[in-house]
């Protein structure tokens, strides 16, 4: 793994892209293949939840593609329009008032445009409290001038969360290309890679997971899947992955597997926290057939990045002293 | 690409960004044949919902209607309507003879594609209101033009009355299985069974 280390920055990306790429058009191919034969129901809802994961991991490697490709303000912006998707979604979901167009256009079109350029400028400190601290004073100050005291405390506190996971969170995973990390110029977008890549494996491997171990769900009424065990398994799975990829990380192999496990970790809680908000809106997939709008579904795949993005950047942050 | 046509495109990639724009073909195929659309009415972004959500062959043919009065008044309301959406132009105030329909009729004959509200007004309220007769007598006169009905939905959420800057959040335009007018059918019965196959495209909540 050392001589890997060693190799130059571009054989590297040459090496990652062919493993990468190939790995998964073997992984879609297999599943084709299989997808082929006659089965039960069970097996083929089964199936048809992995070519979904299997869907947000080509989805997650084409975006580390972009973000290598067309650098770091091209990513940036990239991920801006991804927070920008999902907090429409989210929006769409949860039932505001007239009251509250003036704190959803604030959300919108200056909340989230500012957080990115707080990012892409590199004003760390500000790109930290922004949302917390000031946007969280200021919503409810606009709600309250929407002049609708129905549900206010309600009202606002959906949109402030909306906020914090779809914009805060996510802005998180382009501030790692930033970050300024000892003999790591340049490779930011290998540790966003390593990030989306845990992640997204953390997910399937506690989905395998739970269906294997069949253990008591730690909360039945929001998840039938969910067990500590189960979590137990997916962070360790992406501690373990995370490990095998070390070579792309500014880490050792054993603080790779720490990083990995915390945060494939709390993107599998963001999950289950998602799975919680779906129960309460009443739909299973966010923008299926069910739903008002007809969504792609697109907060269901980026919930566990917007968990784990804040942990991770402030994890790196701490390891390396910055 | 002509201006218009550019202006046009972008305007529905920016109804798409905010609404998503989602045309759902339930009773009929979205195809290049002639055809009434009538939808419920909450908001002005109605129109150019309807117009995102269909296919990009289908907008060129397909005309909106435009109070002559207010969408003349400035060039730049002008240019909008005549140049990017080719509205068909009515005049609100009736004078004693002339047709307030004529100039739908006209766009008919020429085997133009319409859109129009029934309602006559924006309402607010969730259900909407009782239709206007212009639809049965453009039915009556055109018996050969597909009627497919139309559901607006979440409109309202984006734009409420009043207020000028879109929110993003996303809708979706559901069209219904084409309507025909029966032979000797009342006026009122088919105008609320229009009405009634308009509110059965209504997703559930």
């Amino acid at each position: 793994m050392d001589a890997l280390r060693e190799l130059t920055v571009s054989q590297q990306v040459g090496l990652l892209f062919v493993l990468l790429f190939g790995g998964l058009a073997l992984v879609t191919a297999i599943a084709f293949g299989r997808s082929l034969r006659e089965r039960s129901d069970e097996l083929l809802a089964a199936h048809q939840q992995f070519e979904r994961d299997l869907r947000a991991v080509w989805v997650g490697a084409l975006l580390f593609w972009v973000s290598w490709a067309l650098g770091a303000f091209v990513s940036t912006l990239l991920f801006s329009v991804i927070s920008f998707l999902a907090l429409r979604e989210f929006v769409t979901l949860t039932h505001t008032r007239r009251g509250d167009h003036r704190s959803l256009l604030l959300a919108f079109f200056i909340v989230l445009p500012l957080q990115y350029v707080v990012v892409a400028t590199r004003h760390f400190d500000l790109f930290t409290v922004f949302i917390p601290v000031y946007v969280f004073l200021a919503i409810p100050v606009v709600s309250a001038f929407g002049n609708d005291p129905t549900r206010f405390l309600e009202r606002t506190a959906k949109i402030q969360w909306g906020i914090t996971v779809c914009v805060y969170g996510m802005s998180h995973a382009p501030a790692l290309l930033l970050l300024d990390l000892p003999a790591y110029r340049d490779r930011g977008a290998f540790l966003v890679l390593y990030l989306v890549v845990v992640v997204a494996i953390a997910q399937i491997a506690q989905e395998a997971a739970s269906r294997r171990l069949r253990r008591r769900p730690a909360a039945r009424a929001i998840s039938r899947s969910f067990s500590w065990r189960s979590w137990f398994v997916g962070a360790l799975v992406a501690g373990v992955v995370g490990a095998a990829l070390y070579w792309i990380t500014p880490f050792t192999p054993f603080p790779a597997l720490l990083m990995g496990f915390v945060a494939g970790g709390s993107g599998t809680l963001g999950e289950f926290v998602m799975k919680a908000l779906k129960r309460d809106a009443g739909v299973r997939n966010w923008g299926g057939k069910s739903s008002v709008t007809g969504a792609v579904g697109l907060l269901d795949r980026v919930a566990p990045l917007c968990f784990a993005a804040p942990v991770f950047f402030h994890s790196v942050r701490w390891y390396f002293g910055l | 690409m002509k201006l218009p046509e550019a202006a046009g495109l972008l305007l529905a990639c920016v109804a798409r960004l905010i609404t998503g724009a989602q045309g759902h073909w339930l009773g009929a195929p979205p195809k290049a044949e002639q055809r009434i659309y009538f939808a419920n009415h909450q908001s002005h972004f109605d129109w150019v919902l309807i117009w995102a959500a269909l296919p990009g062959d289908l907008r060129a043919i397909t005309r909106p209607i435009a109070a002559r009065d207010y969408w003349t008044s400035t060039p730049l309301k002008h240019w909008i309507t005549r140049d990017i959406f080719n509205a068909v132009y009515v005049s609100r105030e009736r004078s004693a003879d002339e047709d307030p329909l004529e100039p739908l009729l006209e766009a008919l004959r020429n085997g133009d594609s319409l859109v129009i509200f029934p309602e006559g007004t924006r309402s607010d309220r969730g259900e909407p209101a009782p239709f206007k007769s212009g639809l049965y007598h453009l039915a009556e006169a055109f018996p050969e033009v597909a009627l497919i009905p139309a559901w607006i939905d979440n409109v309202q959420r984006v734009m409420p009355k009043g207020e000028v800057v879109p929110v993003p959040i996303l809708c979706s335009v559901t069209f219904g299985a084409p309507l025909t007018l029966q032979p000797g059918e009342d006026k009122r019965v088919f105008l609320d069974r229009a009405r009634a196959a308009v509110v059965a495209l209504r997703p559930a909540h």
